[in-house]
């Protein structure tokens, strides 16, 4: 693991059983991320995508293998400890934009920054930053409810970025909006892992989407089959 | 036709929220004022960083099931309230017996008359400090549905036996020396709005005078209070021998008696020698100490601690069900929300004390207006006429109501706290 690693991924092994029978969804599976990448992973249904940004986010452990992150090992680590981690290192972004529906836009966001010894007068100046960064600075005591789609998904960065963690984790993020929205989301992730160094795993069914990334990788049956750069 | 059906929807919805608006317009007017200040985003301010808003916003996103599952809950806790206040009220008469007092009846039963010359033969027994010999009324005034407890007692002795009748000096005097004077208690006086100095007939559903009439006219002497907040002044008491001497049937013969001993440790002393001395007589006694007697005398209603202790149980069993089926519902239907939570970094006990604290705070708030209404409620009763001693919410079932307000919020909160708690991420985030 350099020191240009932020994710290494050694022999990681993942199974489920359902019913009697063992699913096998990853065998020796290598993946090395660096830092300030924006790799897209596509691949059909089933073929491991969501598996693989579920043990990349910590929300899952592997079966076998090792998970190494920033020079630690993650796949060690409790439930409460990975708990820790998730809110130190990675930002989520979801399909569904998964708001807290009673919470207005400025509350969704300050969500994260409740786990950080932040005062009052921290949290507001941080989530009005964020607010700022993604253009909803008139929009921060809007309900979900009160918001399209394309703002949602704003708010839901912002709330991904607002601790300012190592890696934003992207599941279809663009796969609820139209075109022209979805657009605008993926060049505010470009933005991110550009100006901001942040580095972005983005799963996703769109080959346009992933044409924002520096690198896609192609997924098929629990394996890497192909990589695709972007220049 | 689904015209009509809507424009029944809206009929029924716009009653519905006319009808609840006592309840709900209160409330809504306090948040719009509150966000009109900024009151709101202040006290957001203030109770995030704790979780405290979270769990606010998680209890007020769906108005309609809170105000049930509140609603639920006060009543719980205004049955809870009300019906021990009364069972306190019935116990406080065994509670507040004087350990030094005993009760003299005949053994046949308490409703059989002695003969009234076994009281200075009871003064006689050593040990004996003091004796009032009483007779019931049966007395009501102006409708025989105004029932008053009126007893005909030893006006000498009366307020030496019971000195929790408290009286002044002068009234006391006053009293003893109108053969038509009365004492009367403070709840039934206030009940008739009867004052010193007023004259008012009291009737009896038992006795006549020798010209028919069953009406005496009395003379109200003093408004007594009780020493203690609980002493039952719903009494009245007026001159032994003035009823004596008007009534026309069964003269000369009393009730029972009070009887005060020189202290409490001669009790079975003095009871052995009163019922030694009329045993084999035609009017046998039997001696008991007062709480004893108040006890007996109110478990022949039935055993009423049982009888209220299961109306409580079973109200306080139906509202477990209710409150702890909405609070499994609610939790269910947020388990997306929970998934994201833990997603985004949550600890998992984090969320299991979000969730018990949201079933604490239902059952806070249900029960603490539960618990205040049934002041209000024991109030309304203590104000009416009626039988019963004071009921009063004393500290002891504030505290007791109080921990099973805490009961009811973990019980209800702790199987979908439990669930949350263990939530896998990846589960819940398939729901969403």
């Amino acid at each position: 693991m350099t020191n240009e690693t932020l994710y290494d991924l050694r022999a990681v092994e993942k199974s489920f059983v359902k019913g009697k029978e063992r699913i096998t969804v990853f065998d020796q599976l290598d993946m090395s991320i660096k830092k300030g990448d924006f790799l897209a992973i596509m691949g059909p249904s089933g073929s491991g995508k969501t598996t693989l940004l579920n043990l990349l986010g910590g929300v899952d452990q592997p079966t076998g293998g090792e998970v190494w992150f920033d020079d630690a090992r993650v796949d060690t680590l409790s439930e409460t400890q990975l708990a820790q981690w998730r809110a130190n290192n990675v930002g989520f972004i979801f399909q569904f934009y998964n708001l807290m529906p009673m919470l207005n836009a400025a509350r969704n966001i300050e969500l994260p920054l409740l786990l950080t010894n932040l005062s009052k007068k921290q949290r507001k100046k941080s989530i009005e930053t964020a607010l700022e960064l993604v253009g909803l600075a008139d929009r921060s005591k809007h309900m979900p409810s009160e918001m399209s789609g394309g703002q949602q998904q704003r708010v839901a960065i912002a709330r991904a970025i607002i601790s300012d963690p190592k890696l934003l984790l992207c599941d279809e993020p663009t796969g609820d909006l139209d075109r022209k929205t979805a657009d605008e989301i993926l060049e505010m992730l470009q933005l991110l892992n550009r100006e901001f160094g942040k580095t972005i795993v983005m799963v996703t069914h769109d080959p346009s989407a992933a044409k924002f990334a520096k690198r896609t990788l192609h997924l098929d049956k629990g394996e890497f089959v192909e990589e695709d750069l972007v220049s | 036709m689904s015209k009509f059906f809507s424009f029944l929807g809206k009929i029924y919805r716009y009653l519905w929220l006319t009808i609840t608006s006592p309840i709900w317009l209160p409330f809504w007017c306090i948040g719009w004022v509150s966000d009109k200040i900024g009151l709101s985003n202040w006290i957001a301010d203030a109770t995030m960083g704790s979780g405290a808003y979270l769990i606010y916003k998680n209890l007020t996103r769906k108005p309609l099931r809170l105000f049930l599952t509140v609603f639920a809950t006060f009543i719980a806790f205004l049955i809870y309230g009300t019906i021990t206040a009364f069972q306190v009220a019935l116990d406080s008469g065994v509670e507040l017996s004087a350990d030094d007092r005993l009760v003299t009846v005949n053994k046949i039963n308490f409703t059989q008359p002695l003969p009234i010359s076994y009281v200075n033969k009871v003064k006689a027994v050593e040990g004996v400090s003091g004796v009032v010999h009483m007779n019931w009324f049966g007395g009501y005034y102006q409708d025989p549905r105004q029932q008053v407890l009126t007893f005909a007692v030893d006006q000498e002795a009366m307020l030496d036996v019971y000195n929790e009748i408290i009286v002044t000096d002068e009234e006391a005097a006053n009293w003893k020396k109108n053969r038509q004077g009365i004492i009367v208690g403070k709840s039934i006086a206030d009940t008739h709005g009867w004052k010193v100095g007023d004259r008012i007939p009291l009737s009896s559903n038992i006795f006549s005078q020798s010209d028919g009439n069953s009406t005496w006219e009395f003379d109200v002497e003093a408004v007594y209070t009780g020493a203690d907040a609980q002493t039952d002044t719903n009494g009245v008491y007026i001159h032994y021998k003035y009823f004596n001497e008007t009534q026309s049937f069964g003269g000369d013969y009393i009730g029972w008696m009070g009887v005060r001993t020189a202290d409490a440790s001669l009790n079975e002393q003095v009871i052995k020698a009163i019922d030694n001395m009329f045993v084999n007589s035609p009017f046998e006694t039997e001696t008991v100490p007062e709480k004893a007697f108040n006890k007996a005398f109110i478990e022949q209603i039935g055993d009423i601690g049982l009888i209220l202790g299961s109306v409580v149980a079973a109200a306080f069993f139906i509202i477990l069900v209710i409150v702890g089926n909405s609070m499994v519902l609610s939790v269910r239907e947020r388990t997306g929300e929970i998934g994201v939570m833990k997603t985004l970094g949550f600890k998992s006990m984090r969320i299991f004390r979000m969730v018990l604290g949201e079933s604490l705070l239902v059952a806070l708030i249900g029960g603490g207006l539960g618990i205040l209404a049934s002041y209000g409620v024991t109030g309304m009763i203590n104000s009416v006429p009626n039988p019963l001693p004071t009921l009063v919410l004393n500290s002891d079932v504030i505290t007791t109501a109080f921990t099973y307000v805490a009961v009811l919020g973990l019980t209800t909160g702790i199987i979908p706290a439990i669930s949350a708690l263990r939530l896998n991420i990846i589960t819940a985030l398939s729901r969403t």
